[in-house]
């Protein structure tokens, strides 16, 4: 079946199998941010944005965001370096494999609740898995940019 | 893994219900569940262009579409403040936000999974299901029924004076639950619905009056009491069978004494 989407802004139209996975589609698109961390879809490795709202790529058909709007961590480079540099700060990026998908749903956050209380992150991102550390890093790292941000007077 | 010969995005209610006569077909929800498990589609039917991913406020009820998020469940103001924020609190904890943004209502209700948070909450508002050919079924009768090729196709919550208050207990965050515990009052009913223990979740009443009084950390106490004395729970890796006897008797408790608070907060006015 055709298919027709716009992949970090560009528009790629493509035959597709009906049971083909976002998740292969976007690493067939030379997006390998986008990582398959756990099978049972409870990792959140794999999460992107379809029309800007958080979703995690292994369990989504490519079939059902034909005419939509994906992102990946590609097409965010800006704002992951801005941020990201302040989890690396923190020593909180060890392997580095679940950074991709922590981030992408840090931005989601940020976008959603530009100023959240320290429970409200720890909820929101409950859904990303790490095996290195205990998350206490990351947290730091958020808490650092997003009081950064305010300094600055900007929104994220 | 979760093979699919066709993918159809249904262009009416009656066409996926027709092509959902076919054994080997499925409707798909938020496929999260459906992934899971080794099996060969037919054709997956795909309800997301038939408008069911909304709620739609009536002057009497909720009508929360097939295709509606459990996210959009949970961030729904109207329905979290009717239910002291309990259908928020019965969500939040399952996965992560991206799980939540893709997980659909109609998915978790029509599977009656033996480990559903949304299956215990909704019984316990006393909602219903919409099926295309049966119509409206009370959330407690379709809880009991076997699995039939019917579409979901809403499912309905009832605007009405009601305490509601929802526990869950996990061994760690994000997991299935051990047990599910939904406790509410509504116009003087008071019902305990106890799910993940591990079948399908079971609504139980006060039979024996023990609340007609009200709500005192006594009577709570004797609720719980009762409540663990009968409910049939069962063993599987994450919890005992006598594990969840315990946990039943000590949420059903703990939860009856949230809507006691809620007497006291939302009503004095």
């Amino acid at each position: 079946m055709q298919i027709k989407l716009w992949l970090n802004g560009k528009m790629v139209t493509e035959d597709v199998a009906a049971d083909m996975l976002l998740i292969d589609f976007l690493r067939a698109h030379g997006c390998f941010s986008v990582k398959r961390g756990c099978e049972t879809a409870n990792c959140g490795l794999c999460t992107v944005f379809v029309e800007d709202k958080p979703v995690l790529s292994c369990s989504m058909l490519v079939a059902r965001v034909d005419g939509k709007k994906i992102t990946t961590l590609e097409g965010l480079q800006e704002e992951a370096e801005d941020f990201g540099a302040f989890i690396a700060d923190q020593g909180a990026e060890q392997c580095g494999f679940c950074n991709p998908g922590l981030i992408m749903n840090a931005i989601a956050m940020f976008r959603e609740n530009p100023n959240p209380t320290d429970e409200e992150i720890i909820q929101y991102l409950a859904g990303n898995l790490c095996r290195c550390s205990g998350y206490e890093g990351q947290l730091r790292g958020i808490k650092a940019f997003l009081s950064f941000k305010k300094e600055k007077g900007g929104v994220c | 893994m979760l093979t699919i010969n066709q993918y159809v995005k249904a262009e009416s209610l009656q066409q996926a219900y027709e092509l959902n006569q076919k054994k080997n077909n499925v409707i798909l929800g938020g496929m999260l569940w459906l992934k899971m498990q080794k099996k060969s589609v037919g054709t997956a039917i795909d309800l997301s262009n038939l408008g069911l991913d909304t709620i739609e406020e009536t002057e009497d009820s909720y009508l929360i579409g097939a295709m509606v998020t459990l996210r959009t469940l949970e961030l729904h103001k109207g329905i979290n403040s009717m239910t002291n924020n309990a259908v928020s609190e019965s969500v939040k904890h399952i996965v992560g936000v991206q799980f939540r943004n893709l997980a659909t209502i109609g998915g978790s209700i029509f599977g009656r999974y033996g480990f559903s948070d949304v299956l215990t909450i909704f019984m316990a508002l006393d909602a219903s299901v919409e099926l295309y050919q049966k119509g409206i079924v009370s959330m407690e009768e379709f809880s009991k029924m076997p699995y039939d090729n019917d579409l979901l196709v809403r499912v309905i919550i009832k605007k009405q004076k009601m305490k509601v208050a929802y526990l869950s207990q996990r061994n760690t965050n994000t997991d299935f639950p051990v047990l599910t515990c939904a406790v509410s009052n509504i116009e003087g009913t008071y019902r305990c619905v106890i799910g993940a223990r591990p079948k399908r979740a079971v609504c139980l009443y006060d039979s024996n009056g023990i609340l007609k009084d009200g709500i005192t950390q006594e009577s709570a106490e004797k609720f719980g009491e009762f409540m663990k004395g009968q409910i049939i729970t069962g063993s599987n890796m994450r919890g005992s069978e006598e594990y969840r006897k315990i946990l039943s008797g000590v949420l059903s408790k703990r939860a009856l004494l949230k809507l006691k608070d809620y007497e006291v907060t939302s009503y004095a006015d």
